[in-house]
C-alpha cells in the first residue's frame, strides 16, 4: 500500500467524524435565524468546548483500551473547586487556576494508580471513584454558588480580534500542547501499543504503565480544563449529579462518533473532538428548525443511534463469520 | 463435601463476610440492626435493585453492559402506570404491558449488540437516549396518569405471606428463576461459553447471536418490571426514578464476584452484592452522615472491597 493511502485508512475515523461535524454544522448554520454570524459561532463554540475537553481526555485512556466514567465527576468537582479558589487578586487567581487544573491532573492520577497498581478492572474503579468526586464536590458546593473572576472569564470565553471565538483557540492550543507531543512521543506509542495488545506490548518492552498512567492522568487534567471552563460560562459552581453522569456518557458517545475504537489501539483525540463537536450541533439542530424543544431528547437519541449503526456496515463485508467475533 | 469444597467461590464468600461485618459495624451504632423488622424492610428496599441487577448480571456475564437500565426502568413503571388506566383490562395488563415495553427495549439493544456487532457499551447508551426522549415527549406534552394502579401496589407493597413483603416474593421468584436458566439449562451454558470466548461458543454449535439477543431481552424485561415494582413503592412514577439504578446495579454485580470481562460468577454472589449495596446505603443514611460523606464512603468501600477479591491477573505473555 502507497504511504498516503496507509496514512489516509488511519485517519478514516477522525475524517468520518469531521464530515459528521461539517454536514451538522452548515445545516445548523444556514437554517439559523440570526445566520452565520460571530455570535452565534461564539455560543456554539463555547457550550461545545466543554465537551471538546472532556472527550478528548476520555479518547487517551480508551486508546489505552480502558475506561474513564469518572469524568464527569471530575469535571463537576473542578467546577465547584474553582467557584472557590479563582477569585481575587490577579497572583490568587493565577493560583487557582493552577490549582484547579491540578485537582484535574490528581483525579486522574488516582484512577491510574487504582486501576494499574490495584489491578481493578477500569469500568468499576472509575464508578467508584467518580462516587468519591462527586462526594467532594458536594463538599464545596452543597448548594450552587460561589464566583469566578470575571475579567478571566469574560476573556476566555469572548472573541479575538472580534472574530474567533476565545475557547476555540484555547482547545486547539490545548491539542497542540497536550494531545500532539503525546501522540509523537514513545508512550503515545506505548499507548496505542497497549490498547492494540496489552500482551504483545508487555512481550515488547513497551512501557505499559507509563502509558496507562499517562493516558488516565492528562484525562483528569483535561476534564479539569473542562470544569474551569464551564466556571467561567456559568460564574457558578454547581455539584449537579445527572449533569456529571450525561456528560460522562457524551463523552463516550463522543469518542465513538470520533471514530475511537472502544477496544482500543485505534483513532485520535482529534476525531474525539469533532465527534463532541457533531454530537453538540445535532443538540442543538433541532432550535433552529423551531421544533418543540420537547422532541430534543428523543432527537438527540435517534441521530446517536443512526450515527453508531453506521459503523454497523463493516459486518456486510465480512466474508469469514469468524470475523465477527474478533 | 468434596462437591462443597469445589464450588466454594472466594469471591463470594468474601462478599458475604463484608455483609456481616457491615451488619456489626451497624449493630455497634444501634442495636436496631439486628432487629428482624428492620433486616425484612431492607430486603424489601433490596429487592428492586436484586431484580434489576439479575439481568444486568446475565449481560455482564456474556461480556456486556446493558446501559440502558436507568431509562428502561422509568419506561417499566411509566407504561405500567399510563395502562392502569384504561380501565379494568388495563388494570389486569399493567404488569405485563410495562415489563413487555422493556423487553422491547431490550431486543433493540440485543438486535444491536448481536447482529448489527456494535459495542454493547454504545447501542445500550443510544437506546437509553432514545428511551429518555420518548419519555420525556410522552410525560412533557400532556400530564398523563402517574399513580400507580392498587395491584401494583400491593405486588410492591403488600404481604401475602404475612412478615414476607410480596416485593421479596418478587425477587425470590426472579432469583430462582435465574439459577434455574443459569444451571439447569443448555442456555445457561450458552451464556457462560459466550462469556469465556464467543468464537469458541460458535464453533461449538452455539447460536450465540440468539442467545444474546435473548439475554437482553431478559435484561430490558427485569429492569422494567424492577421500574413496575418501584412506581408501586412510591405509588406514582417519575422521571429521574431509574438515574440511582444503574451503578449499583454494576457494582452489585462486580461485588459479588462476576467478573466485568464476563464468563465467571454465579448468582448467589449477586445477592450478597445486592445486599451489600442496600445495607450500605442504608447504614450510612441512619448514621446521618451527609450527602457528600455518603458519596465519598460508598466509592471507597467498594474500591475496598474490590482490592479485597476483585483483583485480575498480572500482565504476562
Amino acid at each position: 500500500m502507497k504511504d498516503w493511502r496507509y496514512w489516509l485508512a488511519e485517519q478514516r475515523g477522525t475524517a468520518t467524524a469531521f464530515a459528521i461535524f461539517a454536514v451538522m454544522f452548515v445545516v445548523y448554520n444556514v437554517n439559523h435565524p440570526a445566520g452565520f454570524s460571530a455570535n452565534v459561532i461564539q455560543t456554539m463554540s463555547n457550550k461545545a468546548v466543554l465537551l471538546a475537553f472532556l472527550a478528548m481526555g476520555q479518547a487517551l485512556v480508551i486508546i489505552t483500551s480502558g475506561i474513564d466514567l469518572s469524568v464527569g465527576m471530575v469535571f463537576m468537582l473542578t467546577n465547584c473547586l474553582a467557584s472557590a479558589v479563582v477569585v481575587g487578586s490577579p497572583v490568587q487567581v493565577a493560583f487557582g487556576i493552577v490549582a484547579t487544573l491540578a485537582a484535574g491532573a490528581a483525579c486522574g492520577a488516582l484512577n491510574g494508580a487504582i486501576v494499574i497498581f490495584g489491578r481493578l478492572q477500569p469500568i468499576v474503579a472509575t464508578i467508584a471513584t467518580g462516587a468519591v468526586y462527586y462526594g467532594l464536590a458536594l463538599a464545596i458546593r452543597p448548594t450552587p454558588g460561589g464566583g469566578v473572576d470575571e475579567t478571566v472569564a469574560d476573556a476566555l470565553t469572548g472573541r479575538m480580534f472580534g472574530v474567533v471565538p476565545t475557547s476555540l483557540v484555547v482547545l486547539a492550543a490545548v491539542v497542540l500542547v497536550v494531545w500532539v507531543p503525546f501522540r509523537r512521543s514513545a508512550t503515545g506509542r506505548a499507548a496505542y501499543a497497549t490498547g492494540s495488545s496489552e500482551a504483545a506490548a508487555y512481550m515488547s518492552g513497551v512501557p505499559i504503565r507509563r502509558a496507562k498512567f499517562v493516558a488516565y492522568t492528562t484525562a483528569g487534567l483535561l476534564a479539569g480544563i473542562g470544569g474551569l471552563f464551564l466556571t467561567f460560562f456559568t460564574y457558578t459552581g454547581e455539584a449537579a449529579y445527572a449533569s456529571g453522569s450525561a456528560y460522562t456518557l457524551f463523552s463516550i458517545a463522543s469518542v465513538v462518533l470520533g471514530g475511537v475504537s472502544l477496544v482500543g489501539g485505534r483513532g485520535s483525540a482529534v476525531g474525539a473532538i469533532f465527534g463532541a463537536l457533531a454530537f453538540r450541533t445535532i443538540g442543538d439542530l433541532l432550535f433552529v428548525f423551531d421544533l418543540d424543544p420537547l422532541w430534543q431528547p428523543l432527537f438527540q437519541g435517534v441521530v446517536l443511534l443512526m450515527a453508531v449503526s453506521l459503523g454497523a456496515f463493516g459486518t456486510l463485508r465480512v466474508r469469514n463469520r469468524l470475523d465477527w467475533f474478533a | 463435601m468434596f462437591n462443597f469444597a469445589r464450588r466454594f467461590d472466594p469471591a463470594v464468600a468474601t462478599a458475604f463476610v463484608c455483609l456481616f461485618v457491615l451488619l456489626l459495624v451497624g449493630s455497634l451504632y444501634s442495636s436496631n440492626f439486628l432487629s428482624l423488622e428492620y433486616l425484612v424492610q431492607q430486603l424489601k428496599v433490596a429487592s428492586f435493585l436484586g431484580v434489576a441487577a439479575s439481568g444486568m448480571m446475565l449481560t455482564i456475564l456474556l461480556g456486556q453492559i446493558d446501559l440502558s437500565l436507568p431509562w428502561t426502568l422509568t419506561v417499566g413503571a411509566m407504561m405500567s402506570c399510563a395502562m392502569a388506566s384504561f380501565g379494568l383490562g388495563g388494570e389486569i395488563f399493567a404488569v405485563p404491558f410495562g415489563v413487555l415495553c422493556g423487553v422491547a427495549i431490550g431486543v433493540a439493544n440485543g438486535f444491536g449488540v448481536a447482529y448489527l456487532r456494535i459495542p454493547a457499551m454504545i447501542v445500550t447508551l443510544a437506546t437509553n437516549s432514545v428511551a429518555q426522549g420518548c419519555m420525556v415527549l410522552y410525560s412533557g406534552g400532556y400530564s398523563p396518569r402517574d399513580f400507580a394502579s392498587p395491584a401494583v401496589r400491593y405486588l410492591a407493597t403488600g404481604f401475602a405471606i404475612p412478615g414476607l413483603p410480596n416485593a421479596v416474593i418478587c425477587w425470590a421468584v426472579i432469583g430462582a428463576a435465574t439459577i434455574f436458566l443459569l444451571k439447569r439449562t443448555t442456555f445457561g451454558r450458552a451464556i457462560y461459553g459466550i462469556g469465556n470466548r464467543e468464537r469458541v461458543a460458535y464453533l461449538s454449535g452455539v447460536n450465540t447471536r440468539r442467545v444474546v439477543l435473548a439475554v437482553f431481552a431478559v435484561s430490558g424485561g427485569t429492569a422494567a418490571f424492577a421500574g413496575v415494582l418501584l412506581a408501586g413503592y412510591a405509588s406514582k412514577a417519575a422521571q429521574s426514578m431509574g438515574d440511582a439504578y444503574l451503578l449499583p446495579a454494576i457494582a452489585a454485580v462486580v461485588l459479588g464476584g462476576t467478573s466485568i470481562l464476563g464468563g465467571r460468577g454465579s448468582y448467589l454472589g449477586t445477592v450478597a452484592g445486592v445486599m451489600l449495596i442496600t445495607l450500605l446505603q442504608s447504614i450510612l443514611s441512619v448514621m446521618q452522615i451527609p450527602e457528600y460523606g455518603r458519596q465519598i464512603v460508598y466509592g471507597v468501600v467498594i474500591i475496598g472491597m474490590l482490592l479485597l477479591y476483585g483483583r485480575g491477573p498480572r500482565t504476562r505473555a
